[in-house]
């Protein structure tokens, strides 16, 4: 037994290190998504202290969009900008209709008023596009289905064309964000308000500013994951299931850090995917990855409380 | 003094005419009235000192200002216009910067960051242009390096750019708020208790800053200090307030002679 979870998983990863590649390249795809949505809770939270509940309906709601625009006619690309232009209008209503008039609420208010969001979103969803399951525009977006074959070290290792656009897309939006954020004054200034609200204020930031923009970003990144995600699976109301594994990465990466979202989201969707192949499917019948991460996360809250990136908690006695 | 003009300072300085004036105003927080019919006025290129013991409410004074306090009753005026209630943030654009009495910084950020956002008042390009970096977004964004690395030398911090600033002790830190507020090159800048918990030698650097900051760039100052030596070696005219009112207003030496102030700082009952 103790061989089966101690030797046997790393003999195997030696012996067949195509096969070792190819589940590290399946983590990474999950992982670099998964970073993603914890970017954008990361940056709502930051800037407004909201746990954004939100986040998951957010991706159904953009995939919806995008292919019911696509099913009324609209090109694939021109429903895509609109999509983005609907996301941009969500930004702004939800800030003018729900946090502005919120604002200096206790945080669990905010928390519920997301709830809320999600609940207006789900119904406004089902009343527009309908209920039931969609297939994602892929291919009329002009990603490609097919796959490559490698062969190192004489094995073999296969690359779904879709899971390299996906890695590709996705790593240049997070490049793009953290060079938004670190070099431009908008992004200072986002990064400023999480820091300390007075000083922000001082320097001339405007909540609703950034408000808007923090929600219109994590709207983009609701749309890139919904397209992503809804390629494998469809787009149904489960896609939000996605946003929920955002949960051990934030409890892992620490609600306030960006780079801890980014490190915390690759780290989960890497060891989620070897955990699985490695110990989970011949220890334990399979399956692990629904739960995994959520242990692991627990597992380092005990060690350290305020995640692995987060500020250290000043224990107030 | 009639302060609409001008006025020649003791050690021979030219000061311009009025920049801000504020009219009876009064501040009360429930059933506390932190300020009570306080008038006073700055001038444009003066270094206009607030003092008065612990609570006289000179913070909240610098709240008001600078738009953190809506002031109860009572009407400030700006660069010559009444200023209707406004938002920090607005104020802030309006050209006033501040420091706060216990450092408000941007602790994950770095120096340099930190006083980047000091320029963020002088903003024009849009939130599309600054993401995808083009133009004027760009220009905009150089010009701002360019500044900032000048504010960065006057205050020489140059050696702590890329530190981050919660990792810098507090007398650095508060030169670094200093620098943040100075980067917005503002026409009149607010600092509370610049000095507070310093060193002799911190003291006498911020000192120097302070009059070098006035002096090169003719910047309005009003700030709140609690020791009377660095007051009175600083600043061009006084408000002293005591229990939320004004118990004096004019030059150092004046002041420092006033029996009302006196007695405030030696604590006679009331
Ligand atoms: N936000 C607030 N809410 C309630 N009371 C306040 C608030 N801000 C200030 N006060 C009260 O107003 C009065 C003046 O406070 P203020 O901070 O302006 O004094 P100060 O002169 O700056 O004192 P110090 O020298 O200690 O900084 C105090 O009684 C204080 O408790
Ligand atoms: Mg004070």
């Amino acid at each position: 037994m103790l061989k089966d979870i101690f030797v046997t998983p790393f003999a195997d990863m030696v012996a067949a290190p195509d096969f070792l590649l190819q589940v590290l390249w399946e983590g990474l795809v999950s992982g670099i998504l998964y970073a993603l949505i914890a970017l954008g809770f990361v940056l709502i939270f930051r800037s407004s202290r909201i746990f954004n509940f939100a986040q998951g309906i957010m991706v159904v709601f953009a995939a919806l969009t995008l292919v019911g625009l696509h099913s009324f006619g609209i090109p694939a690309w021109i429903a895509v900008v609109l999509t983005l232009g609907v996301m941009y209008v969500l930004a702004m209503s939800i800030e003018r209709v729900v946090l502005r008039p919120l604002v200096g609420q206790p945080d669990i208010i905010l928390f519920m008023a997301t709830i809320g969001i999600t609940l207006f979103l789900i119904g406004g969803g089902e009343i527009i596009f309908g209920g039931e399951n969609k297939v994602m525009i892929t291919e009329e977006l002009g990603i490609p289905t097919g796959d490559s074959v490698l062969e190192p070290w004489g094995g073999l290792l296969i690359l779904q064309h879709l899971d390299i656009t996906v890695v590709v897309v996705a790593a240049a939006l997070v490049a793009v964000l953290l060079a938004f954020l670190n070099y431009t004054q908008m992004g200072r200034a986002i990064r400023a308000l999480g820091d300390d609200h007075q000083a922000a204020l001082s320097v001339g930031i405007s909540l609703q500013t950034v408000w808007v923009l923090v929600w219109f970003i994590a709207g983009i990144i609701a749309l890139v994951t919904g397209i992503a995600w809804g390629a494998r699976a469809g787009v149904s109301f489960a896609l939000e299931v996605i946003a929920y594994k955002a949960l051990p990465v934030l409890m892992l990466g620490g609600l306030e850090s960006i780079t801890g979202a980014i490190i915390g989201g690759l780290m989960i969707g890497l060891l989620e995917k070897l955990f699985e192949i490695y110990w989970g499917q011949p220890l334990m019948g399979g399956n692990t990855e629904t739960w995994f991460a959520f242990v692991l996360a627990l597992i380092v809250l005990l060690f350290r409380p305020q995640g692995l990136f987060g500020e250290k908690i000043i224990e107030r006695v | 003094m009639k302060d609409t003009e001008g006025y020649v300072t003791a050690d021979g300085r030219q000061i311009g005419g009025q920049l801000m004036e504020l009219k009876n105003i009064t501040l009360k927080f429930g059933g506390v009235t932190a300020i009570s019919d306080i008038s006073f006025d700055i001038h444009e290129g003066e270094i206009r000192a607030i003092i008065g013991p612990n609570g006289a409410g000179k913070s909240s004074m610098l709240n008001i200002i600078s738009g953190f306090y809506t002031p109860t009753e009572g009407e400030l005026w700006y660069k010559g216009a009444k200023r209707p209630p406004m938002k920090p943030f607005e104020v802030a654009r309006m050209g006033v910067a501040r420091t706060f009495q216990n450092i408000a910084l941007f602790e994950g950020m770095t120096v340099l960051d930190n006083v980047m956002t000091g320029r963020l008042t002088h903003m024009n390009a849009g939130i599309g242009a600054q993401a995808l970096w083009w133009g004027k977004a760009r220009d905009e964004e150089m010009e701002n390096r360019e500044k900032v690395e000048r504010v960065i030398d006057f205050l020489e911090i140059q050696n702590i750019r890329k530190t981050p600033v919660g990792r810098l002790p507090y007398g650095l830190k508060k030169r670094v708020e200093l620098a943040r507020a100075l980067a917005a090159e503002p026409s009149i800048l607010l600092l509370d208790e610049p000095m507070a918990g310093m060193n002799v030698e911190e003291k006498e650097d911020m000192s120097r800053f302070i009059l070098d900051v006035n002096d090169e760039f003719g910047t309005t100052i009003c700030l709140i200090e609690h020791d009377m030596g660095v007051v009175m070696d600083l600043s061009d005219r006084v408000v002293v307030m005591d229990y939320g009112k004004k118990i004096g207003d004019g030059p150092p030496d004046e002041v420092r002679n006033n029996q009302d102030v006196i007695d405030a700082y030696l604590g006679v009952p009331h």
